[in-house]
């Protein structure tokens, strides 16, 4: 049994059946503990009420980044193996990282404000994120433009690959433009704690939320394409006979 | 030896086979005219000959460098005259010399005009001629006489003749009879692919999910 | 592969072939933004780096589309597919023709613009060299996006949407060499690092257009 067996349409669509419930039912249950649970933490004594936006802020943050790297190994694995399904998933779960970065932006919008005195500050990780946005953006609006499947999956693979290397770059070049105002990372492996206990466990809770609530998303959209695809295959039969 | 051979071969558009299982050789001094329904992948099956895209299955035996393509499109650029479309095709092909090809297609009056102020068939025999500059011995040809008239249906086969008496060879996609007693016809519809099996790779997103 | 870059050069020069458009339009921008933020010459220096880096920008965006898209429809491409130049080298010559009837213009004709935005003085070698560094990069990413677009009836918008993000660092470090040399600053860092960014993008970015063709050709 390897991994490949499942960019089998038929097999794919039996598999996430069976997961897609229980991928709901995650989501929802870590998403909202998660996020009732940050609410009820105490306020920080420099930031006051205004920190708990964080439970949204970073993990949707971790998703848009994440998200753009499920597409860049699925668009590899199309390219590379022709495996369809994969195409689609990458195809699927475009839009949802595409708003993820929406509200990371926003949700940033929302806490810069009292923090930082301003809504928008041309600071190197809002940027990115602003970045990797129309990058989202160019991905989403390719596969629409583009008719025949096959080419599209190509070609937004092709972009894809493109695109990350850019984003990577245009993050780097950011940080030589502008130094900024934004604090460093939130969570840390390094010794030395940056964050006490009492934020950080509803913060995992919620980042699983946010995963479980992507993973659920990506297997409806996916089983949709698969679904238009199935349709449209019996069309262009049909027509052909 | 076979200028050209075709093992298997199963060609695709849209996503749908469209031809398969087809065999066939091509020796020189040969024209294989093909033959078949509108739709059935004549031009298809010139493209992927020509590189242009995959063959889903099956395999092309040929010579580096060995095919010269002529769809429905000629390659010109309106701005430029006769000659200089001509020249630039033969310096991409690395050849020189483009007096033989005017001659062949009858174009050396025309050869100082701009491409823009040739008529449509005019236009199909600057095409034509640069069949000749490309040096290629396997001519792909898809229509290749749409708009032409009688005096220049001649001048091509003749042209046609010429190049096969020089060991090329060709396949053409026509309805009309070019008046070659050297042609063969192969014929399609026998090789209209069936439904799509499980047991091969699929040809794109309308089979992969058909 | 000279033959090409040749008869592009030619076609863009005859009448017809847009050859200065993309001047003209660098000159209307730098015409405008004035109008836009007052012309008072203290505000105008200041933004002038960017102004002239921005517009050198949208400038070469402008003739991007005719790359491939007017080979396409007449089927050259198909025959330069086929042609023994491999398509990596059509796109090369391709984009090296189109840098050498905007990018090498606009880089040249920039001190001039830079007049009317009263760019500081010791900004002037900078801003040449940079554009000079920066536009081949310009060339071929728009070669890139022009490629996945070829087949589409209305591209245009689109290519824009898929081109300007990959046009970020570039503008970054060209702008930035100009506005360090403009306040008397060491420009070299950025310069090389447009210049990495440069040699990197025409290294690596031919085969992805390449590819890109090759998906729509077929």
């Amino acid at each position: 049994m390897s991994i490949w067996e499942y960019a089998n349409p038929v097999k794919f669509m039996r598999t996430s059946g069976a997961i897609l419930p229980y991928a709901v039912a995650g989501a929802a249950l870590c998403t909202v503990s998660g996020l009732v649970w940050g609410f009820l933490t105490p306020q920080d004594y420099k930031q006051g009420a205004t920190v708990k936006i964080i439970f949204l802020h970073v993990p949707a943050a971790l998703m848009a980044i994440n998200i753009w790297l499920m597409m860049l190994v699925t668009s590899l694995i199309w390219l590379v193996r022709r495996h369809h399904v994969s195409a689609l998933a990458a195809k699927a779960a475009a839009p949802v990282g595409a708003v993820m970065t929406l509200i990371a932006l926003i949700t940033g919008a929302i806490w810069g404000q009292p923090m930082w005195g301003t809504w928008w500050e041309w600071d190197p990780r809002l940027t990115s994120f602003l970045i990797l946005f129309l990058f989202y953006l160019g991905y989403i609006a390719l596969w629409a433009a583009v008719e025949n499947p096959d080419s599209a999956a190509d070609l937004t693979g092709v972009l894809c690959l493109v695109g990350s290397v850019f984003a990577l770059l245009s993050r780097y070049a950011v940080n030589f433009w502008n130094q900024g105002l934004h604090q460093g990372a939130s969570l840390s492996l390094a010794p030395g704690e940056r964050m006490s206990a009492v934020y950080k466990y509803p913060l995992y809770l919620s980042m699983l939320g946010f995963f479980l609530l992507f993973l659920a998303l990506l297997l409806v959209r996916t089983r949709t394409e698969i679904r238009r695809r199935r349709l449209a295959a019996l069309l262009a039969r049909e027509m052909r006979a | 030896m076979s200028l050209l051979a075709v093992r298997e071969l199963a060609v695709a558009r849209g996503g749908l086979r469209a031809v398969e299982n087809l065999s066939f050789a091509v020796e020189p001094g040969q024209v294989l005219v093909l033959r078949g329904p509108n739709g059935i992948g004549k031009t298809t099956l010139l493209r992927t000959l020509a590189g242009l895209q995959p063959a889903v299955a099956g395999t092309v035996e040929a010579a580096p460098e060995t095919m010269a393509y002529a769809g429905h499109a000629d390659g010109l650029k309106p701005a430029l005259s006769v000659t200089e479309n001509l020249a630039f095709w033969a310096e991409v092909f690395g050849r020189r010399d483009i007096a033989p090809a005017l001659a062949a297609m009858n174009l050396r009056d025309l050869a100082a005009r701009p491409a823009h102020a040739l008529s449509a068939g005019q236009k199909r025999r600057l095409g034509l001629a640069r069949l000749m500059v490309t040096g290629r011995p396997v001519w792909l040809l898809d229509e290749p006489t749409v708009s032409l008239d009688r005096d220049s249906v001649a001048l091509f086969a003749a042209m046609l003749r010429a190049h096969l008496g020089q060991g090329g060879a060709a396949l053409i996609a026509t309805h009309i009879d070019l008046g070659l007693p050297e042609a063969v016809a192969l014929d399609l519809t026998p090789f209209r692919a069936g439904p799509a099996r499980r047991d091969t790779r699929p040809a794109g997103f309308n089979e992969a999910f058909a | 592969m000279k033959a090409l870059l040749l008869r592009d050069l030619r076609l863009a020069t005859r009448a017809g072939g847009g050859f200065g458009l993309a001047l003209a339009f660098f000159l209307i921008t730098c015409t405008l933004v004035p109008f836009g933020v007052g012309p008072e010459g203290g505000t105008l220096a200041r933004i002038a780096p960017g102004i002239l880096w921005v517009g050198a920008l949208l400038s070469c965006l402008l003739s991007l589309d005719r790359i491939f898209a007017l080979d396409f429809e007449d089927g050259s491409l198909d025959l330069l597919a086929t042609a023994p130049l491999p398509l990596e080298g059509a796109v090369a010559a391709k984009a090296c023709a189109h840098w050498l009837v905007t990018g090498l213009p606009l880089a040249l004709a920039a001190p001039v613009f830079a007049l009317l935005l009263h760019l500081p003085g010791p900004a002037y070698p900078w801003l040449v060299v940079s554009l000079l560094i920066g536009t081949p990069a310009l060339s071929m990413l728009g070669a890139f996006g022009a490629a996945v677009t070829v087949g589409l009836r209305r591209g245009g918008l689109l290519m824009s949407l898929l081109v300007l993000p990959l046009y970020v660092p570039t503008l970054i470090f060209g702008a930035e060499a100009v506005r360090r040399g403009a306040a008397g600053g060491d420009p070299l860092p950025a310069l090389i690092f447009l210049a990495g960014v440069t040699l990197g993008v025409l290294a690596l970015v031919p085969f992805a257009a390449a590819a890109a063709l090759r998906v729509n050709l077929r």
